[in-house]
């Protein structure tokens, strides 16, 4: 079980994530009744607080939390008085004095999460959902629960399954929390990019790098393709779409060395006809319908390990 | 500590039980069996058992309350249990929740809920191996192994050679 916040996918030991994971795989279950609403956190109010935009992970999140029965406060920047220059303290000071028991909590700045939960400018508990460049742990969680469900059904962890993430690795927060949690769980990891989209000291990492799709695609289980993250990049990274499309994109021909069970994934919003064809993205292979699906089991887990209970060592 | 119920007699209770189900029921036509883990589930499968060697197989499934528990905000959160309809579903049928212990009555509570959560049964019932007393709510069970008149300060814990060593019920002061 995990307790107090969730901020970055390295705060999860191995034997959490796989708990979080069973927890998801039955709450998944229990959803796909005729009844979907449990009432495990009735009166609890859960604040979204989107400094960056996004679709999935916000409707996910309140999805979750509804299901859950708890209140969702929607705050999105645009719209509220962060447009009239309050800071990050005052709003979050605000949300305090109106009884959020949870936020969860998007920023354009990596760290914000964690700045958040060390201050205290309030007590509640303080979900990551995805800082700047720097971590989306729900996402990795989604994503290793997508990755057993169709290829480890039956077996503990991950162990042996080759994980291919291709595109913008250095812009990319899903690829930092993927590769901290889906290594722990087993998986080996191969980036492929072009070399100025990989960040300083990715020789580090507990990663293979390649700059070379095709030689590599055949040899994976799963192929995760990144988004090319436009609203990221003053410079230019490479030179134009159709290249880089051309040599990190995936296409049908691509698609058609995949091996047959390999599955593919992308976290989504895609960007069709660059980093993936059309083609590719609706083919059978494809599992991202299923990562959205999964990504609401997967924050209930999360939701329901955080808020489900008195604060660990507090009973009586 | 004093031990209640031997390994035989964890047997006999079982065996009555399932005669009295059967005999309540007039059969196994519309029966399914729904244990509440962790042993409450052994139980199940243990009843089902004994009612497929004398009458037929019986639709078995697993009931985690965990989510509908009413001290959940006093507590730790817990790990959720597997959830596991019987064959067919609970629809229409006549239930019967299996557990280990009957105390408070809250844990059934939970079950009555959770089953809500499911579908609708046409009836419900509740069979124990162990009734304590001390009831908190207005819930009896229908089907009891054995009833032991115990302090409130004492705890029963039973032992199933499925989970524990061995199939024991013992009082523990």
């Amino acid at each position: 079980m995990i307790s107090g916040h969730l901020l970055s996918a390295a705060d999860l030991s191995k034997e959490q994530a796989l708990n979080l994971l069973a927890t998801a795989k039955e709450l998944a279950q229990i959803t796909d009744g005729p009844n979907k609403k449990l009432p495990t956190l009735r009166g609890k109010t859960i604040v979204n607080l989107f400094f960056e935009d996004s679709t999935r992970t916000r409707i996910s999140f309140e999805t979750a939390a509804k299901r859950l029965s708890a209140d969702v406060i929607n705050f999105s920047a645009k719209g509220s008085s962060v447009s009239k220059g309050e800071s990050l303290k005052d709003t979050a000071q605000t949300l305090q004095a109106m009884g959020a028991d949870a936020v969860v909590i998007r920023h354009g700045s990596s760290g914000a999460a964690k700045r958040l939960a060390d201050t205290q400018w309030i007590q509640a508990a303080v979900i990551n959902a995805g800082d700047g460049t720097h971590e989306h742990p729900t996402q990795a969680l989604l994503d290793a629960f997508t990755i057993k469900q169709h290829l480890r059904p039956d077996s503990k962890d991950l162990s042996g399954i080759k994980v291919l993430i291709v595109g913008d690795i250095l812009h990319s927060r899903v690829a930092r929390s993927n590769i901290l949690l889906l290594t722990k769980l087993g998986a080996e990891i191969t980036l492929v990019a072009p070399p100025t989209l990989l960040p300083v000291g990715v020789s580090d990492w507990p990663v293979k790098v390649s700059y070379d799709f095709d030689s590599e695609i055949s040899k994976c289980d799963v192929v995760m393709m990144l988004r090319i993250q436009l609203e990221r990049m003053a410079d230019s990274f490479f030179p134009s779409a159709q290249e880089y499309s051309r040599r990190y994109g995936l296409n049908s021909a691509r698609l058609s060395k995949l091996a047959k069970n390999a599955i593919v994934m992308h976290p989504g919003p895609m960007n069709r006809g660059l980093e993936i064809s059309a083609e590719s993205a609706d083919d059978l292979k494809s599992v991202i319908i299923d990562q959205v699906k999964n990504g609401v089991a997967v924050r209930m887990a999360v939701l329901y390990e955080l808020l489900g209970g008195a604060p660990l060592g507090d009973s009586k | 500590m004093g031990i209640l119920l031997s390994g035989a007699d964890i047997d006999r209770a079982i065996k009555r039980i399932s005669h009295e189900i059967l005999e309540h029921n007039q059969g196994i036509n519309n029966l399914v069996l729904m244990g509440i883990p962790t042993r409450g589930a052994y139980l199940a499968d243990r009843i089902a058992a004994f009612i497929g060697e004398i009458e037929g197989a019986v639709a078995v499934g697993v009931l985690d309350i965990t989510l509908h528990r009413d001290d959940l905000r006093l507590r730790p959160p817990k790990p959720l249990l597997p959830t596991k309809l019987p064959p067919g579903g609970i629809e229409g049928k006549d239930l019967v929740l299996v557990d280990d212990v009957l105390f408070s009555g809250r844990t059934i509570r939970a079950a009555l809920d959770a089953i809500g959560e499911l579908g609708r049964p046409k009836s419900v019932q509740l069979a124990v191996l162990v009734d304590r007393g001390h009831r908190q709510l207005p819930i009896r069970a229908d089907y009891v192994g054995k009833n032991i008149p115990t302090s409130i300060n004492e705890s029963v814990k039973v032992h199933l050679s499925e989970y524990d060593e061995e199939d024991l019920v013992e009082l523990i002061k």
